[in-house]
């Protein structure tokens, strides 16, 4: 029983933190701190933050795998989510306040810029997911809904050349965050094989 | 023409509202300057976008690889940087070599106020009221010799002063270059203040090349060296990515860069709401440089 309550209280602390972020930005568009490029500046900060938290979802499996304790996968479904929401606002941003819903130059810009191509499969393929991230799918899914969900292997694989696509001449921190998803995926395998 | 003297300090206010008192008599958009060549080049520029960028934009937003990657590396860690004493050579294809000191080529050349747009390669652009002079007057010092096609700049290389050199993020020092007649056209500047001011050092004191109508990056900071050679040089940047940054990089909406948008741009300082500006062919000195690029297909030569 309080572990029950213990439980909800920690679900409704972790969510408000994940909004932290958001409301950070926000705070700096009332307050004016954002740059002399602010589009830029709040595209750079949704995009960052849908890879930290694609990074946070990614290490739920291996967390668990380390401590032997199963509370972490609790929270995995809702930081998936939280990937979702970053992503979508980070690419209203580009459409709607940095391209005024101009559909010609963004279908161009898809269709020619490989990182932009890859960043916006990216997000078509979060959809599913995030259609199905709620308790009667995984019920109606069954087995199959942990087969779908593994497509946030792929998404986060898409993440990490999105970002090392897109950087001009320093690549060491896309060179990072690929390798730190490329160690929380290789997890998966080892638990694989054993 | 009026020539502003280096001490000649003129804050920011001052100098907007003087440009309004111009525009106000309808005589021009940019300069004090009347029927002069920079008059025309100036209201070019200003026709979208009439305001001047601040001086906190101009002075904290910088593309400097040498002191950092970030937009406000630049002035964060340039203003340890010594620029005196400070020598230019000119060398290579000339009849005689020379070097000068910056003081000397700043009182051997009178600088003038020269409003240009800067649009920086990554799709963001700014304007700027420089001081400076044309490259041609300096250049006509040598006597350059026939075989001389190309001018090749180099910038100083300092790692001890300069952090980001410490890294290889390009090829240091950074190198740039232009065709001869594109360095002795009268719109090439030797940069040597900004609104009324010495050049700050971000922004690549003591002495800096401007080329209006070309991406940002042409224009190489904190030059040390200018050589006149018979070869096209490869400039750092080429170096670093040939297929992105071709030796020519003039600004050109139709030729796409292969990561980004060249079609439009935004102006640095606006707000949120503000929309993306066309970007114009050559920056919108197309009257006075596309004569040029005539005959040349300017999507094999970008």
């Amino acid at each position: 029983m309080f572990n029950q309550i213990n439980k909800k209280y920690l679900k409704i602390v972790i969510f408000t933190l994940s909004l932290v972020p958001i409301f950070f930005i926000i705070y700096q568009i009332i307050t004016n701190q954002l740059g002399p490029e602010p589009i830029k500046d709040i595209t750079h900060h949704t995009g960052k933050w849908t890879l930290y938290f694609i990074v946070i979802t990614l290490a739920m499996t291996p967390l668990k795998m380390v401590t032997h304790l199963n509370i972490w996968i609790n929270y995995r479904r809702m930081f998936g989510l939280f990937i979702f929401f970053y992503a979508s606002v980070h690419l209203m941003t580009y459409v709607g306040l940095d391209y005024r819903f101009d559909i010609i130059s963004i279908g161009d810009d898809i269709i020619k810029k490989k990182f932009i191509f890859i960043g916006f499969a990216a997000w078509l393929l979060l959809i599913p997911l995030a259609l199905t991230s709620n308790k009667r799918m995984i019920t109606i899914l069954k087995g199959k809904w942990k087969k779908l969900h593994r497509l946030i292997y792929l998404i986060s694989l898409f993440g990490a050349i999105h970002y090392l696509w897109l950087v001009k001449r320093d690549l060491t921190e896309p060179l990072i965050f690929l390798a730190v998803i490329l160690i929380l995926l290789s997890f998966r395998f080892k638990f694989k094989n054993n | 023409m009026k020539n502003y003297r280096y001490s000649e300090i003129t804050p920011e206010k001052i100098y907007n509202k003087r440009r309004d008192f111009v525009k106000s008599f309808g005589l021009g958009l940019g300069s004090l300057t009347l029927g002069s060549m920079s008059l025309l080049n100036n209201a070019h520029a200003l026709e979208n976008n009439s305001e001047l960028t601040s001086y906190k934009d101009i002075t904290t937003y910088n593309n400097y690889y040498e002191f950092g990657t970030a937009k406000g590396d630049p002035y964060k860690n340039s203003q340890e940087f010594k620029i005196k004493p400070w020598n230019i050579s000119i060398e290579g294809e000339v009849e005689s070599p020379i070097t000068l000191s910056a003081d000397e080529i700043l009182s051997l050349y009178p600088s003038e106020e020269r409003i240009y747009r800067l649009r920086c390669v990554e799709g963001w652009s700014m304007i700027i009221p420089w001081m400076g002079f044309s490259l041609s007057k300096l250049l006509n010092k040598v006597s350059i010799k026939t075989e001389a096609k190309f001018v090749e700049f180099e910038s100083v290389y300092d790692p001890e002063q300069m952090k980001g050199q410490r890294y290889p993020v390009l090829n240091w020092p950074y190198r740039e270059g232009l065709r001869i007649d594109e360095a002795m056209h009268s719109l090439t500047t030797v940069v040597t203040g900004l609104y009324g001011k010495t050049l700050p050092k971000q922004n690549g004191a003591p002495l800096r090349i401007f080329v209006p109508w070309k991406y940002g990056f042409k224009s190489a900071k904190a030059i040390v060296k200018i050589k006149l050679v018979k070869k096209m040089p490869t400039s750092s940047w080429m170096k670093a990515s040939p297929r992105e940054y071709g030796f020519y990089s003039n600004v050109n909406p139709s030729v796409n860069h292969p990561r980004w948008s060249q079609a439009s741009e935004r102006v640095v300082g606006g707000s949120l709401l503000s929309p993306r500006v066309e970007t114009q062919m050559f920056n919108g000195y197309g009257d006075e440089v596309a004569n040029l690029y005539s005959g040349m297909d300017l999507k094999k030569y970008f």
